[in-house]
């Protein structure tokens, strides 16, 4: 077993892990860490993909930038403290159920085909470098890049409307 | 990391593997959990296990020849195309955080089924 | 010119159907009259014109009725020998009629008589229609068009529950005959792709005797319901129960001849179809001798006359069925100058007994009404078969040709001619001579009818008398049968298919003696033993009862026709209606109302159960796509 493959292994191991304690945490804080886990454990694939920049912003917007979000959230509003009342037992048990389905039936119908044993190079190739992706990016892609900024400036503003505090009733509207 | 083994490939059948077994744990955390901030965690973590797959493909793909061939730019079109999955996934999550802050100044909870009118 | 025929009875009709609350009485009798005699001036014309031997065109194209690709149907006018003896008997005794009218109606309100007179109008019109039209099609309209106004007429008072029974009764037998003529002209567009008589008459030899054979007795099916024979004639005696003039003028002496007309007209077809003729011809006989049986008996001096109609077109059906359309022809006409003249003057006879209609109640009229009385005789002559009057020359010609195609038809028909003799006397005598048996206040009433009735009566009554002799046989003089010269164009074709039956003069003396001296010796008895008729309370019996009761043929039709289907209507409208459609129409709303109630059930609310109905639904269309 090549040194490459036992990163793949121990990186997908602990994503799962991750991921199912995400889901069933009891704490809202332990879900976030846990996420962060599996945010990390994702951009160590990315690296294994030679896919650095993608790894560093993987780290940066979502580990770092979107989980704090999370937990400012979470945090300020107390959230912790309170207990999430039980779901039906039979929902979780339907929810489980499939789920399970879900992921056995694209198993099974996937390993069927006969790309399923098609090979990823690994740690090859330098497309996924800064350099090269920059040049794409302001060359290329130039407009989407342009039209995302304006995606976030609008984000942003939404986020503030919605999120400012009791407004005064508007003239013609109700209260909410 | 070179010189450090042999094999520096990977069959992608478990890329795939790797990458349903996330999505489907997000997606068993969206239908078993009552609390909004956790489903919207696990909506990130769905998006998360398909960012992984694009990447493992656009591997797969630049080391067949007969692709390259036909589009050079392969690799980094498919990760500039989760770049941008990123970003508007970092914006998602800024206004989806107000709804829920929203909803909690309203309703003082979190819990979805508490929010089954659709109206007031 | 000629197109005016017809349009100016619709005009008629249009004007009093329209302007009936507004038109006086005077005017919608001039109305109503005059258009009918202007056509009748114009059909005078036209056949003056064809007797000439002028004849500058015998279709008329007005426009297209039905164009749709491969089948073309005109709005086509025909007028030719045939047609133009029709127009005369239509307009002419049509028109006598309508003055008739005015004075026998004259006791309606201003707006029913002006709606009656629209009627009228509108049959001569659609009566018109049905003789002129060029082809089957435009036959069917004015032969549907006859039907309605018929039925119109017939529920004239229809106030009263009988009468209205009466015209439904006649409208559904019609109907049923109807359907016969709409599947022959069905069957013949679709085998010659045309409906014009020119063109069906011409490709006749392209027909297989089973499709002749087929379509000949379909349409014998409907003039069947239109001239009242066996076994669609129970409408016509009922028929009655309308004004008399409509008796007269639709149930006598037109509309239950369309069905001759319409079988002289497919003369060729019929002459190709042995097998139909012989129906014709049998059917025809049976329906002149039951009818016959059965007016023996009858004391409404009404019902007497219809049955006696039912007879007399049995004769003319026998002619068209033995091959002799001629007769038939020359039957219809003088058959509608000596039974309008017999129903007027059954008008004038109820008129002046203040609305009375059994003739046991009458007698002694000769006294009060002498013009009626006159008229009446002459007309019982006539149909009796008296020479010279018209009646016995066309029943003569009838029973020759009877005779030369199988005597024992001949002699069925003498037998019905002597009940025919016998039946006409016992009315007469028992309505005119002996002793008046109504009440006091009916005789105080008793008089003569005024002019408007009279004079039409007289007319007829010379029609009657003399009618015969445009068809003299050819044993008594020869060229003598004017109308057979005249008609001939029309049969050529029969004609040069048949060979002829020529009967030597002795048998032919023969037969006339025979049937003549059978006639007079019924009439004779029938008024020795009538003229001295005294009411009694006694009850029919025996065959009698049977007559007297119409064969029970009514009955017979309640139970095996109309109970059954009352029974399965009922079970229909109770039953099935009520549980079957209603209970699925029901079923439905119920079940639509019960799963809307179960499915919303699934618009929770809950984001959790539409995320899992989601997934569900991706996981169906996975496995959809993947394994199946």
């Amino acid at each position: 077993m090549s040194i490459t493959e036992i990163l793949f292994w121990g990186l997908s191991a602990l994503a799962l892990f991750s991921a199912i304690m995400v889901v069933a945490s009891k704490s809202p804080v332990h879900s976030i860490l846990y996420l962060i886990v599996v945010f990390f454990a994702i951009s160590g694939h990315y690296v294994l993909l030679n896919a650095q920049f993608l790894a560093i912003v993987n780290i940066i917007v979502y580990a770092g930038a979107i989980m704090v979000l999370f937990l400012f959230v979470v945090m300020l509003m107390n959230l912790n403290a309170e207990s999430e009342p039980k779901k039906h037992r039979m929902m979780q048990f339907a929810g489980l159920i499939s789920g399970g389905c879900l992921f056995l039936v694209i198993i099974s119908a996937i390993s069927d085909t006969q790309h399923a044993s098609n090979m990823v190079q690994m740690s090859t190739g330098g497309d996924g470098l800064i350099k090269n992706l920059g040049k794409v990016l302001f060359k290329d892609y130039v407009l989407p890049f342009e039209i995302s900024s304006v995606l976030f400036l609008s984000a942003m503003i939404g986020a503030v409307v919605i999120g400012k505090k009791e407004s005064p009733p508007t003239p013609k509207g109700g209260d909410l | 990391m070179e010189g450090l083994g042999e094999a520096r490939i990977m069959e992608i059948k478990w890329y795939i593997g790797l990458a349903v077994a996330l999505f489907c744990t997000g997606i068993v955390g969206v239908l078993t959990r009552r609390n909004s901030i956790i489903i919207f965690m696990c909506i990130e973590l769905m998006l998360n296990a398909v960012n992984l797959l694009l990447v493992a493909f656009s591997k797969m793909h630049g080391g067949a020849s007969a692709v390259v061939q036909s589009n050079p730019n392969v690799v980094s079109d498919a990760q500039i195309f989760v770049f941008f999955i990123m970003v508007v996934a970092a914006a998602e999550v800024s206004v989806g955080l107000a709804i829920i802050v929203m909803l909690y100044r309203n309703t003082h909870s979190v819990d979805v089924n508490f929010l089954n009118r659709l109206k007031n | 010119m000629v197109w005016l025929i017809p349009v100016l009875p619709l005009l008629g009709f249009l004007i009093n159907g329209l302007g009936r609350k507004q038109v006086s009485k005077t005017m919608a009798g001039v109305i109503g009259s005059g258009t009918v005699l202007a056509s009748f001036v114009i059909s005078l014309l036209v056949f003056m014109q064809l007797n000439g031997g002028n004849v500058p065109k015998v279709a008329f194209h007005y426009f297209d009725f039905i164009n749709a690709t491969a089948l073309k149907i005109g709005f086509d006018f025909q007028i030719d020998q045939l047609s133009s003896v029709f127009l005369l008997i239509i307009t002419g005794v049509g028109f006598l009629i309508h003055v008739y009218s005015t004075a026998y109606m004259h006791d309606e309100e201003p707006k029913d008589f002006a709606k009656y007179f629209a009627y009228l109008n509108l049959f001569v019109f659609s009566m018109l229609l049905l003789v002129m039209g060029a082809n089957y099609v435009i036959m069917f309209i004015g032969w549907e068009g006859v039907g309605l106004c018929s039925y119109l007429l017939i529920g004239f008072w229809f106030k009263n529950t009988n009468y209205n029974m009466a015209a439904k009764k006649a409208f559904i037998m019609n109907r049923i005959g109807d359907l016969g003529f709409l599947l022959a002209v069905f069957w013949l567009i679709s085998k010659i792709g045309s409906a014009d008589y020119h063109t069906v008459f011409a490709n006749v030899s392209k027909l297989s005797v089973t499709d002749i054979t087929g379509i000949t007795m379909l349409l014998f099916v409907g003039a069947m319901g239109k001239s009242a024979q066996i076994p669609l004639y129970t409408w016509l005696p009922d028929a009655m129960a309308g004004p008399t003039p409509v008796s007269a003028l639709i149930h006598a002496a037109t509309m239950v001849t369309a069905g001759i007309y319409m079988i002289a007209r497919s003369n060729i077809l019929y002459t190709m179809a042995p097998v139909t003729q012989t129906v014709v011809a049998i059917v025809g006989l049976a329906t002149a001798i039951l009818a016959a049986t059965i007016a023996l008996k009858q004391n409404d001096i009404k019902k007497v006359l219809a049955y006696s109609t039912v007879s007399q077109l049995g004769y003319m059906f026998l002619a068209l069925g033995v091959g002799a359309y001629v007769g038939a022809v020359f039957h219809v006409m003088t058959h509608a100058f000596f039974k309008a003249l017999l129903f007027l003057g059954a008008g004038s006879v109820i008129h002046a007994m203040s609305g009375e209609q059994d003739i046991r109640n009458m007698g002694g009229l000769k006294k009060y009404m002498s013009i009626t009385h006159i008229t009446f005789l002459l007309a019982c002559l006539a149909i009796a078969g008296m020479p010279p009057f018209s009646g016995f020359f066309s029943k003569d010609e009838i029973l020759a040709a009877a005779f030369a195609k199988n005597p024992v038809l001949w002699g069925v028909g003498v037998a019905g001619a002597v009940m025919t003799a016998f039946y006409m006397f016992r009315l007469y005598a028992m309505a005119f001579l002996g002793q008046f048996r109504g009440t006091h206040e009916q005789q105080h009433h008793l008089q003569e009818s005024p002019k408007a009735i009279t004079i039409p009566l007289i007319i007829l009554a010379i029609l009657s008398v003399v009618g015969g002799f445009i068809g003299i046989p050819e044993v008594f003089m020869h060229g003598g049968h004017k109308l057979e010269a005249f008609l001939t164009p029309v049969f050529a074709q029969s004609n040069a298919l048949t060979e002829a039956h020529h009967l030597s003069h002795s048998t032919e003396y023969m037969l006339m003696g025979i049937s003549v001296a059978a006639a007079l010796a019924a009439l004779v008895f029938a008024w020795s033993k009538f003229s001295k008729y005294q009411k009694t309370e006694k009850e029919e019996a025996g065959l009698g009862k049977v007559l007297a009761n119409k064969w029970y043929v009514d009955e017979l039709y309640d139970t095996i026709i109309v109970k059954p289907v009352l029974s399965i209507a009922k079970y229909f409208s109770n039953i099935f209606e009520r549980k079957g459609v209603d209970g699925f129409v029901n079923g439905i709303g119920k079940a639509v109302n019960y799963g809307s109630r179960q499915i919303r059930l699934l618009q929770s609310g809950q984001v959790g159960a539409y995320v899992l109905m989601m997934v569900l639904g991706i996981l169906l269309f996975f496995i959809i796509q993947l394994f199946l």
